[in-house]
């Protein structure tokens, strides 16, 4: 199965082609080459069905990377294609010609991770966050509590102990 | 002219307004010609909290809208700042009819990633719990199917006869919705004294139940009517639009990870991937039937081939400092609504970098119920939302 990848590596520029078990294969394939090779997966090789089309924030690389899963249910294996774009321009090609379903997948993402996927159907029109005005929050340097304790007011008659110190004064009250 | 050929979806859209650039139809709503319906978020043809922006011209749909995001809770962020033991407990929380495909995705990806080898014993009874899940969660389906038809007294008949899983849930593992019991590295424990008989005592109860329940559902004129022919799946949408479980296998195709792809104990039990061959709501409804009396043919086959004893859990690193060896994967299983799935991926630290959850509901909610609702009638929609066995909350996680 790995053979087929290293068939085509030339082809696509593909690097690190590894198998993580049998039957799952994990592939990193330089940007531009995406939509070629995904399109080459899908009708020459029989990764038909899309399962996941998600990303990945390295924040310290700067860089988002792209999964694309992508199985082939006649011989019951899948792929993982990897790619990394720059966090700062975070731009990608669309596949919402390749599978109907990946034009939800990228609207999330546009929407999560703000990753642009220009011309996919409905890419701008918010997905689960209506009237959201802060950086898109699945990336990394959103800090969800920071944001809940600036947006919402604490509930009065709760307070908040840090876990080791609690104990300690509970179990141990006349150690220092 | 058949039934088939009545409702089948008409792709002529000349007679409709011309479509814009989002591939949206824009209509003069003052024109009073054309309407403009909220199918939801409060309404109890929904299955859960998301809502159908309909647009109509009279009692027939031109356009459909799916709107999600009334119950984002971001559990995948929140699995970002949590360590991997912290997350099992909120994973099971993302869908509620069947949560313990979740525990099973999360623990096995864990496992895998970590190089774990579970017992057999905990394989035997992963594979029992999951099939309860399904059992319970079909169950709970019969009854939103006949109710979206106006037959509201199965669902409190199938409701009971859930209510009697539940209860061996309970026994098993103390929760009866949230069960918490796959846990990374195996199961909580083995099967309580006696559990073997309850559970057949609940078995022989649902198929006494099932029995009224095909005779007053299945074989009634009014839900044959409304469901034969309605809403058709076409085989080649199939891989177009990811299509997967009971929606998949109504059109033909034996496409059951359970079969495909064995996990855990499948490849040892005998069983065939049920399939159908009209792709309307009635062969969906009768291939989750079938499908149902398997998962109660599964769990008496799973009872009488493990054994109750031995280890049921893996040592496994001390889980307040247990740092995951780089890398990703991909786990999937089959859930009744179809492929359920977790991707994660470590960067080596105590903390998942990232996971992602796929919930069947994704594809069927948006892509495919948006392509195959039009030309509907209004009357029709809660009952072809529940034939796709869509849920929300895996959609927005």
């Amino acid at each position: 199965m790995i053979s087929q990848f290293e068939n085509i590596k030339q082809l696509f520029q593909l690097e690190e082609i590894t198998q993580q078990r049998e039957g799952l294969i994990l592939v990193t394939a330089p940007r531009e080459q995406i939509v070629s090779f995904v399109t080459h997966l899908r009708d020459a090789l029989n990764y038909k069905h899309l399962v996941i089309l998600t990303a990945v924030d390295w924040i310290e690389k700067n860089q988002f990377q792209l999964s694309y899963i992508l199985n082939n249910p006649f011989e019951k294996c899948d792929v993982i294609v990897r790619t990394f774009i720059d966090r700062e321009e975070a731009t990608m090609t669309s596949i919402h010609h390749l599978w109907e379903q990946a034009a939800t997948y990228q609207r999330e993402l546009r929407e999560m991770f703000g990753i642009d996927f220009p011309g996919s159907p409905r890419v701008d029109k918010p997905f689960m966050l209506e009237g959201w005005d802060n950086i898109p929050p699945y990336r990394r340097d959103f800090d969800t509590k920071k944001y809940s304790e600036e947006t919402y007011f604490p509930r009065p008659g709760r307070e908040t102990n840090d876990p080791t110190e609690f104990m300690k004064k509970k179990l141990y009250p006349d150690e220092p | 002219m058949s039934l088939r050929k009545l409702f089948k979806i008409n792709e002529d859209r000349s007679l409709y307004p011309p479509l814009n650039s989002e591939g949206r139809i824009d209509v003069d709503l003052s024109s009073q010609k054309y309407l403009k319906l909220w199918h939801g978020p409060q309404h109890p043809g929904i299955t859960g909290n998301m809502s159908l922006e309909l647009t109509m011209l009279g009692d027939e749909i031109m356009d459909c809208e799916t709107h999600v995001g009334y119950l984002h809770r971001g559990f995948e962020k929140l699995m970002e700042r949590r360590k991997y033991i912290q997350c099992f407990p909120i994973v099971c929380r993302i869908t509620v009819p069947e949560p313990d495909y979740n525990e099973y995705c999360f623990a096995a990806a864990l496992e895998e990633l970590s190089g774990i080898e579970i017992p057999e014993t905990a394989k035997w009874i992963r594979t029992l719990v999951l099939e309860m899940a399904r059992l319970q969660s079909y169950l709970m389906w019969i009854g939103g199917q006949a109710g979206a038809f106006g037959m509201g007294i199965i669902g409190q008949w199938s409701n009971y006869c859930r209510d009697l899983v539940l209860d061996r849930f309970e026994e098993l593992t103390g929760g009866r919705i949230y069960h918490m019991f796959i846990i990374p590295g195996g199961v909580r424990g083995l099967l309580p004294h006696g559990f073997e008989g309850r559970m057949e005592e609940t078995l022989k109860t649902i198929e006494t139940f099932m029995v009224d329940i095909e005779k007053v559902m299945f074989n009634n004129a009014v839900f044959k009517k409304r469901s034969v022919g309605m809403g058709y799946i076409d085989p080649k949408w199939i891989y177009q639009y990811g299509i997967t479980g009971p929606n998949a296998r109504a059109a033909g195709l034996p496409n059951d990870v359970r079969k495909n792809y064995p996990y855990l104990k499948y490849p040892e039990l005998d069983f065939e991937p049920i399939t159908g061959k009209d792709s309307d709501i009635y062969t969906r409804a009768d291939v989750r039937r079938r499908d149902l009396h398997l998962s109660i043919d599964l769990i008496r086959q799973i009872m009488s081939k493990m054994k109750n004893e031995g280890d049921f859990k893996a040592p496994t690193p001390n889980v307040l400092h247990w740092k995951v060896a780089p890398g990703e994967t991909y786990i999937r299983s089959e859930c009744t609504r179809g492929e359920f799935g977790y991707y994660m991926v470590s960067d080596g630290s105590e903390y998942p970098r990232r996971i992602n959850v796929r919930g069947p509901s994704y594809t069927h909610a948006i892509a495919l119920l948006e392509k195959m609702i039009i030309n509907a009638n209004l009357a029709d929609v809660a009952g072809l939302m529940t034939s796709l066995h869509t849920y929300p909350p895996e959609i927005e996680r």
